[in-house]
């Protein structure tokens, strides 16, 4: 059995819009909350790793610690998509279980703007002064758009059509219902990027984007960053009373890319590689989908959060539109699903997300979560994914007293 | 005669009516419109190429309202499961873009389009997907 790893110091940035801010400074203030919270400093820490996609060339994890404290320390920087933050923190657990650190950093930030999930420009490798076929497909123009829809909103659209199609008691109102949850499930947030409850017509009215997910169904982009520390057993029971108290143990760390499928190049499969993780995470926690007392899963659009109630077998197999209609996962049901007001409110700075969603739900198995809290919240999971495609799914736990 | 080039290698539009061939996977059978290094199923070397069906049913869809500057909105998007192996992605034409109309389609077949000329007037043909007729003389 492999020693439990725990997180003892966890943080996160507001989500917005930060342009009197860069990278490193939304970095760098997640790092250094996170070391506060475990009480511990950067000469502690034996190893970091740090996510980013924007920037993932830049060295981020190195100009991190130029900000925080040059100690030496060795740095993996990764980049794996929506799933950049939670391959961040795993690559920290396997540092620790391999036994090369006693006490690593996990950090994801990201500085977008408002640059959108939509393409900007269909002319990036194309000429038009002479077609000539190029890449993988020998294509002579891009493709996006013009061999059907290729954007994400529309990418996870599709997914969410073909569940409605392969299941009864899914239409356009099931994914609408799950946008009204987390838009009503943010305004306890004060981290939320937006804080505005809609109701179930006004979203039903808002702007199509790609059928069916509208405007209020799109997850914003912006600015972020989200940190956590986390440390091994031996070191755990070296700290102080107060350290251990607060100590959350990650029961589960999974990370699965996608299987091959026969309609993977039409439209990605990216329920095959969450069940697997789902499946590998509640057989290495030892514990069921009924246990868990709050999931953060990975609403880029009101589509996916419907699809993996099923992935993550928080619902019957084809029932996630009852799940939804009989309110299981609002903050008050059966199975809370993403009260810090998910990606479609809370917001989504690629990197930081994954960390983001794992820091929510150790500030509910601390009960520090304030007014969202979700009252003696004990099991919780955290879920990502990255189109391309790659998830991740860590269960954590609160300590027993 | 204007000069035609298909917008992808794996679209044929010189052999009479356009169809689309997949690489095939010698050991698995796996289809795929991409080139590959490898079998994607286990890693195995060999491809054959296979002449795939120009008909298929309708497995997904969205209507896509918004998209990448240059891209004329809005406009129907679906899956298609050709008939007899091959999932591939389209437009679809010859219909209402309508949700409830999109969503009554169930049997289509391929057809193609001119998606862009160069600076020698060179046409990239590209393909989508039309309502199957249904032989009640809506042809």
């Amino acid at each position: 059995m492999t020693d439990p790893v725990w997180l003892v110091g966890a943080a996160m940035t507001p989500f917005g819009r930060f342009p009197d801010q860069d990278l490193l400074d939304l970095g760098s203030t997640a790092a250094l909350g996170a070391l506060s919270d475990a009480a511990v400093s950067i000469r502690d820490v034996d190893v970091l790793a740090a996510g980013n996609v924007f920037q993932a060339a830049s060295g981020v994890g190195q100009r991190l610690l130029q900000q925080i404290g040059q100690t030496g320390i060795p740095v993996f920087n990764v980049v794996n998509a929506c799933a950049t933050g939670a391959t961040a923190l795993r690559t920290a657990i396997l540092a620790i279980r391999a036994g090369e650190a006693d006490i690593a950093l996990a950090v994801g930030m990201e500085q977008m703007g408002k640059l959108g999930l939509l393409p900007t420009s269909m002319d990036e490798g194309w000429s038009n002064e002479t077609f000539e076929p190029a890449g993988r497909d020998g294509s002579v123009i891009d493709t996006g758009g013009i061999l059907g829809a290729a954007a994400m909103p529309a990418v996870f659209a599709t997914a969410g059509i073909e569940y409605a199609y392969q299941h009864g008691g899914v239409h356009f109102e099931q994914f609408a219902k799950v946008a009204e949850k987390n838009h009503a499930h943010s305004t306890l947030n004060p981290l939320a990027q937006y804080r505005k409850q809609f109701t179930y017509d006004e979203i039903h009215a808002a702007p199509m984007i790609a059928f069916p997910n509208n405007m209020l169904m799109c997850a914003p982009t912006g600015d972020g960053a989200a940190a956590a520390v986390i440390v091994s057993s031996e070191r755990l029971a070296s700290m102080s009373d107060d350290q251990q108290a607060r100590a959350v143990k990650i029961s589960a760390s999974v990370l699965t890319s996608d299987p091959w499928s026969d309609a993977g190049e039409a439209l990605p499969d990216f329920n095959t590689l969450t069940r697997n993780a789902a499946v590998a995470a509640y057989e290495q926690a030892g514990v069921s989908p009924s246990d868990l007392d709050l999931v953060e899963l990975h609403d880029c659009f009101a589509t996916a959060e419907l699809l993996h109630y099923d992935n993550l077998m928080l619902c019957a197999p084809g029932e996630a539109g009852r799940f939804i209609d009989e309110r299981h996962p609002w903050r008050d049901g059966s199975m809370p699903v993403n009260v810090s007001g998910g990606l479609l409110s809370k917001g989504h700075p690629i990197a930081a997300t994954g960390i983001a969603g794992i820091y929510e739900i150790a500030m509910h198995l601390r009960g520090e979560a304030g007014e969202r809290q979700i009252t003696n919240a004990s099991v919780g999971l955290a879920h990502v994914l990255g189109l391309g495609s790659s998830c991740g799914v860590h269960i954590l736990e609160r300590r027993a007293a | 005669m204007t000069a035609r080039i298909p917008i992808v290698d794996y679209l044929v539009i010189d052999d009479g009516d356009p169809y689309l061939v997949a690489h095939e996977a010698e050991d698995s059978g796996a289809l795929s419109f991409t080139r590959r290094n490898a079998d994607p199923v286990n890693g195995t070397p060999g491809f054959i190429p296979r002449r795939l069906e120009t008909t298929g049913t309708v497995r997904a869809f969205t209507v896509v309202h918004r998209d990448a500057p240059g891209i004329e909105v809005p406009y129907a998007s679906v899956i298609v499961a050709l008939d007899g192996g091959g999932v591939v992605r389209g437009r679809l034409t010859g219909t209402s873009r309508h949700p409830r109309n999109v969503a009554t389609i169930k049997r289509v077949r391929l057809t193609t389009f001119v998606a862009g000329v160069d600076d020698h007037g060179t046409e990239a043909i590209a393909y989508a997907f039309e309502p199957e007729p249904t032989g009640d003389g809506d042809d």
